[in-house]
Order: C-alpha cells, then structure tokens, then sequence
C-alpha cells in the first residue's frame, strides 16, 4: 500500500528478475525502507526514534545472546556467572555493560518517541492502530526489561521479583496463588529465574514481530508530519531511501555516540549499586527501587496509602496499570480533528505540563517512599489522570486551533522564507 | 452418505432446523476445542510450585536465649520468620487499642498462643508487596508503633504485628505452630 507516485522496483540484474519471481523479499525491502516508499518531506529529528529503537533492539538481541552463551540461570551460581562473565569472559565486561546501558538507552528511545506521538497527533486516525501495537510493544519491553533485571540475582533483582510479582496478590480471592502460580513457590527462588531467563529470551523475539506488524500498520496511511496534514501529492514526498535512510543514519550516529559514552565512561551510572549484593531473601534493602525506566508507575503504584472501599494496596495496582491501559483509549479520548500540536495552543500547554507531571512522577517514584514524596506523588498521579480523562476531552472541544497550511509544501517554503528573511 | 448430500436441501432438516452438517461442523470443532484445553491444563499447571518446593520442612525454634525485648529472624519455607520476646510494656500498648478501629481487627490475644501472649511468632513478610520489615534485628528501625516497620513502601506494623499505617491491607501473618515445651516451638 503506498501513494501511486511510489517508485516501481524494477530489478536490473538477471539474478534479482529471477529472485524477483521466486521470493520478492527485495521488491518488499524496497517498498518498506527503499525508495518505493514515499515519506513526507518535511520529518523532523523526532522521526528518527522509531529507527533508532529497532536499532536498540537489535544490539539487545546480539548482546543478549552472547550474554546467554556464558550466564547460568540457576540460584547458587547466577550472580557468580555474572561476576564471571565481567572478569573472566574475553571483553565479557563490555558486552554485559552494553546490554545494561542498552536497556536504558531503548527506554530512552521509546519515550522520545511515545512522547513525539502524543504532541504530534500520531495516534488520532487513521493510525489507531499504529498506536494500539506500539504500546503493545511497550508493555512487552517493560516485561522483557523486569525480567532480564532479575537474572543477575542480586538483591535489587530478588527484591524487585518480589515486590512486583507482589503486585498481582492485590487481586481479590486468586491473588496469592497467581503470585505462587508466577513464582513457582512462595518466595522467587531457582523456578523463578529459570522461567524469567526462558521469557527474557523469548520476549524480545515476540517484540520483533510485533515491530512488522506496527511497520505494516504505519505503511498503509504512510508516516505522519510535523503539521499534521495530509500528503496531498508528489511534491509533498521523497523516497525513503536515499533521504531519510540519511537522516536516519545521522541520528544513528549520534545516538550510538551517546550510547557508548555512558557506555564506557558510566556504566553503572544508570543501575542500582544494590544490584552487586547477592540476593539475599532475609534482607530487605533499605530503599528498594526499580529501574529507572519504571519510576513513574512506580510513584503512581505507592500514592495509594489509605483504604477507600477497596484496600489501600488493590488502588495502587489498579491504579499503576490504568496508568498505561489509559493510552489505549487516547485515540478516542482526544477528539481534536487537528493533530499536530504545533496549531493547538491549548494543548500545546497541557502537554508541556504532563511531560512536567510524567517527570516530577518519576523522580518521586525513585526517591524514598516518605514525605514529602507521598504527597508530591498523589497530586501528580491525581493529575496524570486528570489530564488524560478530563483535560484532553475539554480541550479537545473548546480548543481554537490556529490556521493549518494548505499543504506540506507550502508550510516547508514558508518556513523557509522565514529562515533566510 | 454422498447420497444423501444431494436430496438435502436447506431448511430440509430435523425438526428444530440443525442440519446433519451444522451437527458435524460443531462436533468437529468443539472436540478439538475441548481437547485443546486439557492439554492447556498440564501446559499452566506445571508452573505451580514444584514437589521439592512444596515438601515444606516444618521448623523447631529454640525460644530459651530470647531475652525479653528481643527478635529473632529464621527462615520457614524459604520466608523469614520473625520470633518475638515481647515486654509487658509491649503488651500493654497492644492490648490498649481499640481493636474495632484497626484495618484489620485482631487482638493480640487471637495472634498468640494461650497463655503465651509473650511470644509473638510471624512471618517476615509485609503484607502489602513481601519486603522484609524491619524491627526483629538488633537496633532496626520499628516504627511509629513500636513493632515492625516496611521500608519499601512505609507500612507500620504494632507490637502486636497488626498493619497501623501505610499500604499493606494486613496483619502479618501468622504461621501455624505448637508449643512443644516452654522453650521449643514447632512451626509448620
Ligand atoms: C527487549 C530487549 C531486551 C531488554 C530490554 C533487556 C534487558 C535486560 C536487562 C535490564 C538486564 C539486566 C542487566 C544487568 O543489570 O546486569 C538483562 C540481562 C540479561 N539479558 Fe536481556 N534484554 C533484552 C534482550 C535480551 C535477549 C534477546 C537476550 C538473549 C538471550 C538477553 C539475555 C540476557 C541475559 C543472559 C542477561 C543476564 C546477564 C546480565 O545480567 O548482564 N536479553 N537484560
Ligand atoms: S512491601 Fe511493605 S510497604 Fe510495600
């Protein structure tokens, strides 16, 4: 599915005619990420984190894989396997430092690019579904990332099991056997590093297909654009390749410029130092946090400290999980027909101040569950809601947006015009 | 059969209109449908605890080197278990709560043993998300309430190990025990 302006493969090499025939799979490539594919003209740097989160996936899956190779899932000798995969194993070190910080780096990724979509409009139709699969993926990454943390059985990966397999005993009547069901015992132990080491090997695979689907559903509209209109003819668009296969290698360039500064000059700047105590299930470390990348659900999960019909500890789990279940209905919540941030005034705020709110959440999230922590993460949970399910509906209606350009065109030459004027 | 496929005509069925071949298409799918689930069943139920894991040894607890005012940790089935020596102060201050306004009512009398109202014996396991409280260690933070207090998420449990303050919806649990004799408890 494309605009009928898109380039046609045509193979020129006698091979390619005759793999052409056989298995179409460059004819496909070329359609997908060649320059059969019309994109926009006008993306901006934002455009580049859907790339740039493949890419992080794919250095996930090769480390993952080599980290496999010489790792032990087992209670007595998992964190020891680890401690030998850092100081015995040929450059064991760099590679368990690149899968640690390249979690972090995707999760970084993946919230540029989660954000770019919610100023942006991406979700609004005809890219529901482009959306829908997206936090699918995000909901996989957030199991994968809770799973691998385990596998170095430290004491953040002992108490983190614990305190988030925890989080399914809220549920009325089942809860606790749901939690043995995970566990394979009442307290994580040798069942359940074992089976989180199966699934953290399995998801990240699962997410890959995942990504085909979302990149099937995006090709059928094409990518959205900065104004948020729509591509209205060949003058609006260029090939995929060589443009954008360009830009995108720049900000692969750059990306992988940060990625391996934190890489190799702070490595551990990002992980808990907790995490280098063997897991030890009689002591609970004084402040047990998960990974930075969870914080603001986290903070959402301990707002909940009183008893309201339903116990104190059932909110907070409720809460934490509509905290993202939320994002699924956004498409149907935010019913301006504008979707580009950049003629919404009103909303343009309001998004300012939920990047504010996601961020004060994550910080109270890391931080002690004390005051005044508790508080700041009530009056921020309290407005996370608030924004989604009252803001974004009214502002939706009331909102005057300011007036759209007639086409991409013409909004990339007036902005051109005012650049050099 | 192929017969009888040809003088068959819609409508032409048994008297509730259910064709021969609706009858053979719902038969056809909902038995593989029920065989699929009960090989679902083994699929699930092997990641339920174990037999090794469920052969639960039972403990013996030695209380003799307790002094009053004092806790010990120990481990059962895995967990820790928290043993303690409470003073009569302790007791007093548990007894002096108006137990209809707890969340979860209990006296201390109904989480000890009779007559052993000095031994209070739960498991290590804050009831909110399974951290470890503090208080049964030498010098740890108890809390506003003198007995256990949750550093993960600030739940604050009493001297008689009831939930006070905080997200944890319970009491710590008690764990079945006997006295064998004044000194040795066995638990599990
Ligand atoms: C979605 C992609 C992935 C994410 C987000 C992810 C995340 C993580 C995280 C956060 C850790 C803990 C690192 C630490 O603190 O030491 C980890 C460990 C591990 N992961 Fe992954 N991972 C991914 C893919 C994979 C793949 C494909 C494999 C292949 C089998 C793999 C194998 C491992 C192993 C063996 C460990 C334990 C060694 C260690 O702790 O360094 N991971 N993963
Ligand atoms: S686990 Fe104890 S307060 Fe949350």
């Amino acid at each position: 599915m494309s605009f009928p302006w898109a380039n046609q493969y045509a193979p020129k090499n006698p091979f390619m005619k005759w793999m052409d025939e056989r298995l179409p799979l460059p004819r496909l490539v070329y359609n997908a990420v060649g320059a059969g594919y019309p994109v926009p003209r006008n993306l901006n740097y934002f455009w580049n984190f859907g790339v740039l989160a493949g890419a992080a996936l794919g250095i996930q899956i090769i480390t993952g894989i080599i980290l496999a190779m010489h790792y032990a899932a087992n209670g007595a000798i998992a964190f020891d396997s680890v401690e030998h995969i850092m100081r015995d194993v040929n450059s064991g070190w760099m590679l368990r430092y690149a899968h640690a910080t390249g979690a972090s780096f995707f999760f970084i990724v993946v919230y540029l690019h989660i954000f770019r979509g919610l100023y942006y409009g991406s979700y609004k139709a005809p890219r529901e579904m482009v959306w829908l699969l997206g936090l699918v993926i995000y909901l996989l990454m957030m199991a994968t990332g809770f799973m691998g943390y385990v596998l170095p059985w430290g004491q953040m990966s002992f108490w983190g099991a614990k305190v988030i397999t925890g989080l399914f005993s809220a549920i009325p009547v089942v809860g606790t056997p749901i939690q043995t069901w995970l566990l394979g015992g009442f307290a994580p132990d040798n069942a359940a590093l074992n089976r989180f080491f199966s699934l953290h090997y399995l998801l990240p695979f699962v997410i890959a297909g995942v990504i085909i689907l979302h990149i099937w559903a995006l090709h059928i509209p094409g990518s959205s654009n900065p104004t948020g209109i729509e591509v209205k003819g060949p003058q609006d668009t260029l090939p995929f390749h060589p443009y954008y296969t360009a830009k995108d290698g720049f900000g692969l360039g750059v990306f992988l410029i940060l990625y391996t500064l934190v890489l190799f000059y702070a490595p551990n700047a990002l992980g808990h130092p907790d995490n280098y105590i063997p897991a030890n299930p009689l002591s609970t470390p004084a402040h047990i946090v998960p990974e930075w990348y969870y914080w603001p659900f986290y903070a959402i999960l301990r707002a909940f400290t009183s008893d309201f019909i339903l116990p104190a500890k059932l909110w907070g789990v409720l809460a934490m999980f509509s905290a993202i279940l939320l994002l699924f209905i956004l498409p149907w919540l935010d019913k301006s027909p504008v979707r580009s941030g950049n003629y919404r005034p009103a909303f343009k705020k309001f998004f300012w101040l939920l990047v504010a709110d996601v961020l004060v959440l994550g910080y109270c999230g890391g931080s002690p569950a004390e005051e005044p922590y508790v508080m700041i993460s009530q009056l921020a949970a309290a407005y996370y809601f608030a924004h989604f399910l009252i803001i974004l509906p009214i502002v939706s209606r009331m909102e005057r947006p300011l007036p759209l350009p007639n086409s991409i065109t013409e909004a990339v030459l007036e902005k051109h015009g005012e650049a050099t004027a | 059969m192929a017969t009888l496929e040809h003088t068959e005509s819609p409508g032409h069925g048994t008297e509730d209109g259910v064709r021969r071949r609706d009858f053979i298409n719902i038969a056809a799918v909902s038995f593989p449908v029920a065989g699929a689930a009960a090989i679902l069943v083994p699929l699930i139920n092997q990641m339920n605890p174990s037999a090794d894991v469920l052969a639960l040894a039972s403990i013996e607890v030695d209380l003799s080197a307790i002094k009053e005012g004092q806790a010990i940790k120990t481990i059962f089935r895995k967990q820790p278990l928290f043993v303690r020596h409470l003073t009569a102060a302790e007791i007093a201050d548990a007894d002096k709560v108006d137990v209809t306004t707890l969340r979860d009512p209990q006296t201390l009398e109904q989480r000890t043993s009779a007559g052993k109202k000095q031994w209070l014996i739960t498991m290590g396991v804050c009831t909110h998300l399974g951290c470890v409280p503090l208080g049964a260690g030498e010098g740890e933070n108890r809390g506003e309430f003198g007995g256990y207090f949750c550093p993960c998420h600030g739940s604050s449990y009493d001297t008689a190990a009831r939930i006070r303050k905080g997200p944890a919806p319970k009491n710590l649990e008690v764990p079945k025990y006997a006295f064998k004799s004044d000194t040795v408890v066995a638990v599990g």
